[in-house]
């Protein structure tokens, strides 16, 4: 079975997600709104890792059988000034995208499953993922035509 | 006339629900004029978002008084402090008369050809080189509608740059981003007629008895009435609303959106729920209750500093009276969470039905007088007429309009807001900046940043005003702009009236109406429709009423049925069309709101984050006229630290708007607030040695001031400092604008700056030289009226530096 190798793979997608939040905060703190709802969902991300922590326990994370790139690369540090800002919005969201399509394939197994402690914490945490993926495009859109036609 | 600066809200004129409010005409003239002598001119008062219909006097071609209008729905007569001695402003000695250029460093006079050259010659070069990115708009809330549209035409279909927005950014982005969240769309849904029948007000973060004291007139005359309703005031300092409320709410600061999703909770749970309107009026309940579940009544008590039982109350009285009135102002719009928490008094209002109805309805507040049209015509960040910029029919409607490719109207995304505009000046990508009517070396966030920003020389910065500010200091080019009485034009207060200010007299100098400023820019600039015609097709103001009435044809703003001949009998209240032809009073009468997928303004956004809804996923929950119950949960903030243990909010006085540029000029509201202030709580003060009139360090991360002490009534933890002062008349040089201490941090959803919420610590310098020039008969007053108990509670210094 290998609905514990997934569960695993959202488990540090989250931690990742978060770590990367943060890297986007820290290395773009003069993007004032950008800087803050990192930190706000850094926190979310987290929030969901302890969320899926005891169902991990449950499943156990069987990382050894994982097929290869199965995980969530981290991203290797933040890039400067407005078309920087917009190549780590699009890092973030491929990871947030990996998140979210990881979900949905939990989902799916915890239903055939019949997993109501799983489903729940689907639930719970995805809408909020999905939410991620809409801040992070709002926040493409705004910022792409400035970076690519006009920033220094 | 009574000294109106003692009796800041006249002489009672007692009402019950039953009876009209009565009339009382308020008037001043200069000093040995006589009545006989002069013409009057109609107008309104524009020092405040009350929009209290007045009329100017006039002798020998100068403005020498002004009276209330009896006839204006607005205020019956009256007029407050700063209209009734506001207006002398205007024949100050110090007024711009002539165009000024930079030149070798130095602003040096010039004529309006050099001036407009100069500036359409950048313009043009940076279009070639850049495009229309390359310039900004950053405009007021204090210009004329004529005005507005006419620049958000130039902007949006003459340029196509979406960097425009207004200082309204700063002082009612969350009223209509609350009304957009809710309702579909912008607009006041109550009028103030509603105060003259309800049974109950709420007032948050909004001290209307300083800043609109003609409405807090109105309030006062029913308190001194039999029937009279009953006050609920949400507001960290002690107020002359909390004065004369039942309960008076002083929660920590930035706590709203606990306070108020635990008052939906209470409303839940005392049964007062009204399920079968709730079902046929909105959408979202489930949400809102799960969300409101999270919130009993001794965790929001505990989360807001304010005892269980005041709460209590708060949601007995919201839940028992027949009919209520919340008002809501910038203690809300300039804190943690603006727009869920503003969009959480709509839905209290929502819950119970309680809205289109007499006596029941939501005053979101204004703060400047015409901030309603900058939302309404384009010129900021909005599309004119509430159109949708995601809605592909609604920028085809004004393609049409204009005659214009739909391409070239920017709408990939939603117009740039200020706080951003200056972020892409700050980078160097916006490098035209056109400042009018406003002073953001003032009012903005973060001043040191500000003003590195505009001195910047990549960045090319015209300022159009009436008179030298700290931002005309710092242009390239200044515009000496007409004032409030010398130009014509309509403008629309908080509760949707419409008004039109006459021309009373000439402008000083060469001084011009913006409007003939922006139509002159759009000559030199050649700018044209498609068909070849000059893109603004008009030259007066009537000719621009006329265009802008066509623009909210069938929109929920819509002028159509208002004429100029109309408005000088007095006020109308939008919409006014054929099917409306006197005005409307209430919106929403019937339950339904423009939420239909292609009617509304927005598709709306997460309240949390700011995410924008997309048009696909807004047609998966279409709500087609029912209005929207959105929620989240509150987000802690603790902005006191180690080293900043207080919190700073920042605000109004009675007797100033805006940066003073025109109040600190009338001579009797200057000297009854000369200078700035911070207000200490007595507590405070004891235990950190302060002293009424001692002089203080106030610190943040952001900057430093040096002001005069009160010891206030404030509460415990807090401190306050009116934002109004600049460094123009400053005697003594100190730094000591307000707006150095606040760092730049916005809401994500109104991307309303967070003025209210600031870390800051305070340690005593030494004794001041002069009293503290505070007001004393408003929430400024002294803790300790008499002097001798000031001086008693003084205490202990080595607390103090
Ligand atoms: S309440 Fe506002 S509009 Fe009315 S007189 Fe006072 S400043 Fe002017």
């Amino acid at each position: 079975m290998h609905l514990a190798t997934y569960v695993g793979l959202l488990h540090g997608g989250e931690g990742t997600l978060a770590d990367a939040y943060d890297m986007i905060r820290a290395g773009h703190a003069e993007e004032k709104e950008v800087a803050r709802t990192c930190r706000l969902l850094a926190a979310q991300c987290r929030e969901h890792v302890s969320m899926l922590a005891p169902i991990v326990e449950r499943y156990g994370e069987h990382r050894e059988t994982e097929p290869e790139r199965l995980h969530a690369d981290t991203l290797p540090s933040t890039r400067s000034g407005g078309v920087g800002l917009l190549r780590d919005l699009q890092d973030l969201l491929l990871l947030a995208t990996l998140v979210d399509c990881t979900w949905t394939a939990v989902y799916q197994a915890a239903q055939a499953l019949r997993d109501h402690d799983l489903i729940a914490a689907v639930s719970a945490c995805q809408p909020e993922t999905k939410v991620q993926l809409a801040w992070l495009t709002t926040q493409l859109k705004a910022a792409a035509p400035q970076a690519l036609l006009v920033a220094k | 006339m009574t000294d109106r600066i003692a009796d800041i809200w006249g002489e009672r004129t007692p009402h019950t629900p039953q009876q009209p409010w009565p009339v009382r005409v308020d008037t001043m003239l200069d000093e040995g004029v006589g009545e006989a002598a002069v013409s009057w001119v109609p107008s309104v008062c524009v020092l405040c978002s009350n929009g209290c219909g007045c009329e100017i006097a006039v002798a020998g071609g100068r403005m020498v008084g002004i009276r209330g209008r009896a006839v204006d729905r607005v205020n019956h007569g009256r007029l407050g402090p700063k209209g009734l001695y506001g207006w002398q402003a205007a024949n100050s000695p110090d007024r711009l008369t002539r165009p000024l250029i930079r030149r070798d460093g130095v602003l040096t006079e010039s004529t309006w050809d050099e001036a407009m050259s100069l500036i359409t010659d950048t313009s043009q070069h940076l279009l070639a080189e850049s495009g229309p990115l390359s310039h900004g708009f950053y405009s007021t809330g204090q210009m004329f509608i004529e005005e507005y549209y006419t620049l958000g035409v130039i902007g949006k279909a003459g340029l196509g740059t979406p960097h425009m927005d207004g200082n309204t950014r700063l002082c009612t982005a969350t009223a209509a981003a609350a009304f957009k969240e809710n309702f579909g769309s912008d607009g006041q849904p109550g009028s103030y007629t509603d105060l003259d029948v309800t049974d109950a007000i709420f007032l948050y973060g909004h001290n209307m008895a300083e800043t609109q004291t003609v409405l807090w007139a109105r309030i006062l005359d029913r308190l001194a009435a039999p029937n009279p309703p009953v006050l609920v005031c949400v507001d960290p300092r002690r107020s002359n609303v909390a004065d004369a409320a039942e309960v008076h709410l002083p929660i920590r600061p930035g706590t709203n959106m606990a306070l108020l999703n635990g008052l939906i909770q209470q409303l839940i749970e005392l049964d007062a729920v009204d399920h079968d309107w709730v079902a046929a009026h909105t959408i979202g309940y489930d949400d809102l209750a799960r969300t409101a579940a999270a919130y009993p009544l001794d965790k929001v008590a505990d989360i807001c500093g304010v005892p269980a039982r005041d709460i209590r109350r708060a949601a007995e009285i919201f839940t028992t009276a027949p009919s209520v009135m919340s008002t809501v102002l910038q203690g809300v719009y300039q804190s943690n969470q603006a727009t869920a928490s503003a969009c959480q008094v709509n839905n209290l209002h929502l819950l119970r039905g309680l809205i289109g109805r007499p006596g029941s309805g939501l005053l979101q507040m204004n703060g400047q007088p015409t901030a309603q049209n900058n939302r309404e015509t384009g010129a900021g960040g909005d599309l004119p007429g509430f159109r949708n910029w995601d809605n592909p029919e609604h920028i085809e409607q004004l393609a049409r309009l204009w005659n214009v490719d739909p391409l070239k109207i920017p709408h990939w995304a939603e117009s740039t807001h200020a706080m951003q505009i200056f972020r892409y000046a700050e980078q160097g990508s916006i490098r035209l900046l056109w400042i009018v009517g406003t002073n953001p070396a003032v009012s903005m966030p973060d001043l040191a940043r500000i003003r590195r920003i505009l001195a910047d020389e990549r960045l090319f910065v015209i300022v159009q005003d009436c008179f030298p500010t700290e931002t005309t200091e710092l242009a390239d080019v200044v515009l000496p702009a007409a004032m409030w009485g010398e130009r014509t034009g309509t403008c629309t207060n908080v509760d949707r009236t419409v008004h039109l200010s006459d021309k009373a007299v000439d402008p000083p100098g060469q001084a011009r109406s913006d409007l003939d400023i922006f139509c002159d820019y759009a000559q030199r600039m050649d700018l044209r429709d498609r068909d070849g015609n000059p893109l603004i097709g008009w030259h007066d103001p009537e000719g621009a009423f006329a265009a802008w009435r066509e623009c909210t044809r069938g929109r929920p703003c819509d002028y159509t049925g208002i004429s100029y001949e109309q408005l000088r009998a007095g006020g109308v209240q939008w919409p006014c069309n054929d099917a409306h032809p006197d005005g409307t009073e209430r919106l929403y009468t019937d339950g339904v709101f423009p939420t239909a997928a292609d009617e509304c303004e927005t598709y709306g956004h997460d309240l949390l984050t700011g995410a924008g809804v997309s048009p696909q996923q807004y047609a998966l929950f279409d709500p087609a006229g029912r209005a929207m119950l959105k929620t989240a949960h509150y987000q802690p903030v603790d902005p006191s630290s180690g080293d900043y243990p207080l919190v700073l909010t920042t605000g109004r006085t009675v007797y100033h708007f805006h940066t003073r540029t025109k109040t600190g000029r009338a001579r009797q509201l200057n000297d009854a607030a000369p200078g700035p202030w911070v207000e200490v709580n007595v507590d405070d003060a004891t235990r950190l040695g302060l002293a009424e009139g001692d002089l203080a360090l106030v610190e943040t991360e952001n900057g430093a001031v040096r002001l005069p002490v009160r010891v206030a009534r404030g509460r415990p933890g807090t401190v306050f400092i009116p934002f109004h002062y600049g460094t123009w008349d400053d005697p003594d040089e100190l730094p000591r604008a307000a707006n150095e201490l606040v760092d730049t941090v916005w809401d994500p959803v109104s991307k309303q700056p967070q003025f209210k919420l600031a870390a800051a610590r305070i340690t005593r310098l030494g004794p001041g030289a002069h009293p503290t020039p505070a007001p004393a008969n408003t929430a400024s007053a002294p803790a300790e009226p008499e002097p001798s108990l000031a001086a008693a509670a003084r205490g202990p210094r080595e607390g103090g530096a």
